[in-house]
């Protein structure tokens, strides 16, 4: 048995308010199979517009941190609420969309349908969330908003209209894949270590340019990294190790 | 719509593998179509070819063997039949007209059919239309000749033109008969049945250009010339075939008997629309077995298509994660991938469809020359319908395969898919 210890964060004093973002209390997570794992977090919350930053090394559980905190997975034990809804009690479906109405996510790479314009791949959640959808739509037609969005983060018209997504670099890959996150004003952004591939120059432009789009948006940020070099940039920086408790192999 | 316009583009992405996906679904589709064009124009062109005959009167053997080289000029006969036995039967009561057929000549790989006037007259095909002539007439000299229409636009042959007819029926000859040519006196109109592909004489003219030969070579030093020949007696000795009409389609069964039964020599009497039967149960099994083997091509086709889509999957792992990202649902990603099974079916079947329209349009002149078989260019039956949609069901039913597999693997995977 692990004794469950939980570190209180660095600056903000944990507490359930019902402006958090996101709540977690006392969850519990175990997987099991063949390499079992669990992990234990006795409380953690993200504020509305706070931008934390997720301090991990890796194998430290971040990933099944994230796929708790998007719903993909359920707790064993305890309860997540974003904005207010334990996610864990929707259907499958309901799941879904309560998920892109309320995420943006940015994967490490390969973010974007090498296929698709630019603007379509900017656009994919407002087909799946219609809260978005109207919420793009208050700003002008989508198209237009889509765009402006992808030039306030550093694209150029002339990439935009011409460049299919799998021909960007990594770097405005991201870009892209940000004003996707960001689109339609989702309350959480989640993002998994986006910045991993960029040189540090292109990383801080990219970081500025995504929070001003995020507090434009009025949209939480929560991004996972191991880089420490980043924390200067948020309003929080919360080391996994010391909210969650995290064990491998077979525990009784 | 836009799961398949998600699917459409996926697949433009990927188009060299889909073009050959489509590519393999169309050939087979064509083959499958083409089969049963080939099929059903096959039977339409030999039940065309004879109407109005009641019976088919020659040396006795099998009643398809007979059907065969008497109607459709394909093989050879076994035996002749005597003049003599030819006039017994045109003297039967029950005989309304009697046509003598010899065989045995051929001008440039076409068969010369030695015949009489009445041939002209009495031969009918497709439901009862009688021959007509296209320029020309009928036989008036000894030495004249009625060519059909096939024969003439491949040798480019008009009327009063000699030919000169080789002996035996291959396409090279070098045995001829050249001392004795004849002149084209008629050009019969198209008919798309073998009479299409042969040279029309005289039977006393197949008599003449014999009779100075002997077991099939001319005979040394015995030469007789074409103006001697004019003098000679020509009633023919032997004969090959004959078609006869009867007063009553009654009389049938009796008249049929009495030749089967004909004492001083062995003959056969044959119905031509039961060797006909005949012939469809015999090619019954190879149609089947061609209808199988182009089903199995589809089958194979479609497992090639579902096989593409697996290889893809794993490398589209990112692009299912990325769709879950942004709120597809797995249904969504389970229908993308089944849509994927049913555009690339459809396009095949559209393609090869299409295709085997434009095939048939291009070739049709050259197999009706070549093997007579013409093909009709129709909209595909209710039965070709059904059999191209369920091609497409089995496409959607076949992209289920990957789509099950994707789907297992976008929940498992969840969003985060570490590359």
């Amino acid at each position: 048995m692990n004794e469950t210890i939980v570190a209180p964060s660095h600056t903000r004093i944990e507490g359930e308010s019902p402006l958090d973002a996101v709540s977690f209390e006392n969850v519990r997570y175990s997987w099991p199979g063949v390499s079992p794992f669990s992990l234990a977090i006795e409380k953690f919350s993200l504020g509305r517009e706070e931008k934390l930053l997720l301090l991990g090394p890796s194998g430290s559980g971040k990933s099944t941190f994230l796929s708790l905190l998007a719903g993909i997975v359920a707790p064993s034990k305890g309860r997540i609420d974003v904005t207010g809804t334990e996610m864990a009690k929707l259907s499958g479906a309901r799941r879904d969309r309560f998920r892109v109405d309320h995420f943006g996510i940015i994967f490490q790479m390969f973010n974007l349908l090498p296929y698709a314009s630019l603007i379509d791949n900017v656009l994919l959640p407002l087909r799946f969330s219609r809260t978005r959808r109207e919420n793009a739509l208050r700003e002008g037609p989508i198209d237009e908003v889509a765009r402006d969005m992808l030039v306030s983060l550093g694209l150029n018209e002339t990439v935009i209209d011409t460049v299919k997504a799998a021909s960007l670099s990594v770097g405005q890959q991201q870009r892209v894949a940000a004003a996707r996150a960001l689109i339609g004003a989702p309350q959480i952004l989640v993002a998994d270590e986006p910045t991993s591939a960029l040189d540090r120059n292109t990383e801080e432009v990219f970081l500025k340019l995504l929070f001003a789009q995020s507090e434009k948006a009025g949209t939480s940020v929560i991004m996972v990294s191991h880089d420490e070099g980043l924390a200067p940039h948020f309003d929080r920086v919360v080391r996994l190790d010391d909210i969650a408790v995290s064990s491998r192999g077979a525990t009784k | 719509m836009m799961i398949f316009r998600l699917a459409f583009q996926s697949l433009l992405n990927r188009w060299v593998t889909a073009c050959l996906t489509v590519l393999a679904i169309a050939v087979s589709v064509m083959l499958l179509l083409g089969v049963e064009k080939v099929r059903t124009g096959a039977r339409q062109s030999f039940a065309d070819t004879i109407s109005g005959t009641d019976l088919i009167v020659g040396a006795r053997s099998g009643s398809l063997n007979l059907l065969l080289y008497s109607v459709f000029r394909i093989g050879n006969a076994t035996n002749n039949v005597t003049w003599k036995s030819y006039q017994d039967i045109a003297k039967m009561p029950e005989v309304s007209w009697i046509v003598p057929l010899s065989l045995g000549d051929s001008h440039h790989g076409f068969r010369v059919l030695g015949t009489n006037a009445d041939y002209f007259t009495h031969y009918k095909f497709r439901h009862g239309q009688s021959m007509t002539f296209a320029s020309g007439g009928p036989f008036t000299d000894l030495f004249d000749a009625v060519i059909g229409s096939d024969v003439a636009d491949a040798l480019g042959y008009k009327v009063g033109d000699k030919i000169v007819v080789a002996h035996g029926v291959g396409s090279i000859s070098f045995v001829e008969h050249g001392d004795k040519p004849f002149r084209v006196s008629g050009i019969l109109a198209k008919t798309g049945t073998p009479i299409d592909r042969t040279v029309h004489v005289s039977l006393e003219a197949i008599e003449a250009i014999h009779i100075d030969w002997q077991n099939g070579a001319p005979v040394p030093g015995e030469s007789i010339s074409a103006d001697q020949v004019r003098k000679m007696d020509l009633t023919p000795r032997a004969i090959t075939a004959a078609m006869v009409g009867l007063n009553s389609k009654l009389a049938t069964f009796k008249v049929q008997r009495r030749i089967n039964d004909y004492p001083e020599e062995p003959l056969s009497a044959i119905m031509p629309g039961v060797a006909l039967q005949e012939l469809w149960g015999l090619i019954g099994t190879a149609e089947t077995a061609l209808s199988v083997v182009s089903a199995m091509v589809v089958a194979t086709a479609l497992l090639g298509m579902v096989t593409m889509i697996l290889t893809t999957l794993n490398e589209r792992r990112r692009e299912m994660a990325i769709l879950r990202s942004v709120g597809a649902t797995p249904a969504t990603v389970l229908g993308l991938l089944a849509a994927e099974g049913g555009l690339l079916t459809l396009a095949g079947v559209v393609a090869g469809t299409l295709g085997l329209y434009a095939g048939l349009a291009l070739l049709r002149p050259y197999i009706d020359h070549t093997y007579g078989l013409s093909l009709a260019i129709d909209p595909p039956r209710a039965d070709e319908w059904l059999k191209l949609g369920l091609i497409v069901a089995a496409g959607f039913v076949a992209g289920l395969l990957p789509a099950i597999r994707a789907y297992r693997l976008s929940l498992a995977d969840g969003m985060m898919v570490r590359v």
